[in-house]
């Protein structure tokens, strides 16, 4: 375990346990069965609400153990935050774990919006407070509707498209599970994530991460390439790395054998 | 229905004041019934600027608790009947400002001004997230140089996704560009950004270009909102600033070094 005393975030473990229904399918023909099974998961308390500031800790951390991390599920923890009333945008923060190799699998302390926020990316509410120990049973025979619903959801939701019209300012993230598209400029410290390819009919000045989860077929398109960063499935440049002459004109990238390739368009 | 706009800004003394001031003053001349509000809790200055510091009895944080009523706390301005102001604490400290606060306030003051301007804290404490919650329309205080324009991209950033009509899905907020302590000179040699370059950072509608001024320091001290010195460079800027934001065609101003100093400097003059 690396150490959990960072003032920024802290992370619990093991706090959370899921435990699923005890009961089994009645038919012995049935082609599947619910059984009890149950783990144990981080919980990410969150006492800030500035992305960059949780990116740098949490940086610091997965350097300090990174196996640990790697996949790792986490229960995200907001009630801190909105006991402060300080907000913080759920896909942001999600899309913040997810590039960094974690797997947000719950939130517990949402606010609603923040909940249905979480619903749409196909993460459940856990709804025991985090003061409490916190272990959520699930009676009765049958799974509970709502985490049936959620799931149906999640699957429905799992590679949505996504189109911005508005400029994305410095300091705001925008995730996407499938194609992002930007019909304006993206500013110098806004970052843009897609699991697909990025679309940006504007000045690309921020960074942008195209095929987050490992699609190197994904590829970013720009009307103008002023990028701080590009990646694509984790391969990057940085603006130093980009050739001049490149710079300034629209763009196509997209990977060769773990090489970025840019293209004029 | 009472329009609220804030004024702000990401950095701090970049001329939210003395263009809530100006403004709030504009609307009223013009004939709109207007209250301009000092969301600055802890350094009460809009007063100051406004020259009606001695007549401040009441302020927001004495509404908010109860222990005044609205009608106790404004302050009628001297020069203009239509123009209204309601100062800040100097003594409360942040904390006194809640969302239900604020959002009965200013439901109240919709009920009689056409505008309630919001004089605006820098960044994003909690006086600027309660001035720019529940707003309308943000006009966007930039300097010409890198870090106030990057600290305004962020606060725009924050204006799309922390206010009221963010939150309920309304229309969005709409965001306004005004360039101040422009210097036209300065941006020729290369020391300042140019409009352009600001634009094209922020990509924004511009409201306006205020010139670096000697008349906003004169205002000040006298305590009359600049837009009054109808003979000043920067009282013009702020007239077309109202004007354009009601809606009036102005080409903008300001931009280019004066003819008129060339000449001056040809010819020797003063
Ligand atoms: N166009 C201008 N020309 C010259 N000086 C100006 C101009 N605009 C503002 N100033 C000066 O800049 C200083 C800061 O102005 P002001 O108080 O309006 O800023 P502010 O954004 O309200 O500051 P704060 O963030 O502290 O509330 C003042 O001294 C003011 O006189
Ligand atoms: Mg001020």
């Amino acid at each position: 375990m690396p150490d959990a005393s960072s003032p920024k975030t802290q992370i619990e473990s093991p706090k959370t346990q899921l435990e699923s229904p005890r009961t089994h399918l009645e038919s012995p023909k049935a082609p599947l069965e619910f059984k009890s099974a149950s783990l144990t998961i981080p919980a990410l308390r969150f006492f800030s609400n500035d992305l960059a500031v949780i990116e740098a800790t949490l940086r610091g951390k997965i350097a300090q153990a990174t196996e640990f991390f790697r996949d790792s599920p986490v229960m995200m923890d907001l009630q801190l935050l909105n006991e402060q009333h300080q907000s913080v945008d759920v896909e942001a923060l999600v899309g913040l774990l997810r590039a960094l190799g974690m797997v947000p699998v719950g939130l517990r302390g949402g606010s609603d919006a923040q909940n249905r926020a979480a619903l749409t990316l196909g993460i459940f509410r856990h709804s025991a407070p985090s003061g409490a120990p916190s272990e959520i049973k699930i009676p009765g025979a049958e799974p509970s509707p709502e985490l049936l619903d959620k799931s149906a959801l999640a699957a429905e939701k799992s590679q949505e498209n996504r189109v911005v019209t508005q400029p994305v300012r410095s300091g705001q993230r925008v995730y996407a599970s499938g194609d992002l598209t930007v019909t304006a400029t993206v500013s110098a410290g806004a970052e843009i994530m897609a699991e697909g390819n990025i679309h940006v009919y504007g000045s690309l000045r921020g960074r942008a991460l195209a095929g987050v989860q490992g699609d190197i077929n994904s590829r970013i398109f720009c009307m103008d390439l002023q990028a701080e960063l590009i990646s694509i499935a984790g391969i990057y440049k940085l603006r130093d790395d980009i050739p001049g002459d490149v710079q300034h004109k629209p763009a196509h990238i997209s990977l060769d054998n773990e090489l970025i390739i840019i293209r004029g368009l | 229905m009472a329009r609220i706009i804030v004024v702000t800004s990401g950095k701090g003394g970049v001329g939210k004041t003395t263009s809530s001031a100006a403004i709030s003053m504009g609307l009223a001349l013009r004939g709109h019934k207007t209250v301009v509000i000092d969301f600055d809790v802890g350094l009460r200055n809009l007063d100051l600027i406004m020259g009606c510091e001695r007549r401040v009895v009441y302020d927001l944080v004495n509404v908010i608790n109860g222990e005044a009523t609205l009608n106790q706390a404004l302050i009628k301005d001297k020069r203009c009947s239509e123009l209204f102001i309601l100062p800040a604490s100097q003594t409360r400290d942040k904390d006194a400002l809640s969302i239900e606060g604020v959002g009965k306030i200013l439901e109240d003051l919709a009920k009689d001004f056409e505008y309630i301007v919001c004089d605006s804290p820098a960044g994003i404490e909690r006086g600027a997230t309660m001035a720019m919650y529940f707003a309308d329309d943000a006009i966007v205080v930039t300097n010409p140089e890198v870090s106030s324009v990057r600290d305004s991209d962020r606060m725009l950033g924050i204006l799309a996704s922390k206010s009221r009509r963010a939150e309920t899905a309304e229309e969005p907020i709409r965001e306004y560009l005004l360039l101040t302590r422009y210097n036209p000179e300065r941006v020729e040699q290369g020391e300042m950004l140019s409009v352009e370059d600001v634009q094209e950072i922020l990509s924004l509608q511009l409201l306006g270009v205020v010139p670096e001024s000697k008349a906003i320091l004169n205002a000040s001290n006298s305590g009359t909102p600049v837009i009054l010195d109808t003979d000043s460079d920067a009282g013009q800027a702020y007239s077309d600033i109202v004007a354009r934001y009601l809606g009036e065609d102005k080409p903008q101003r300001f931009i280019v070094k004066e003819k008129q100093g060339l000449f001056k400097k040809l010819f020797g003059g003063k």
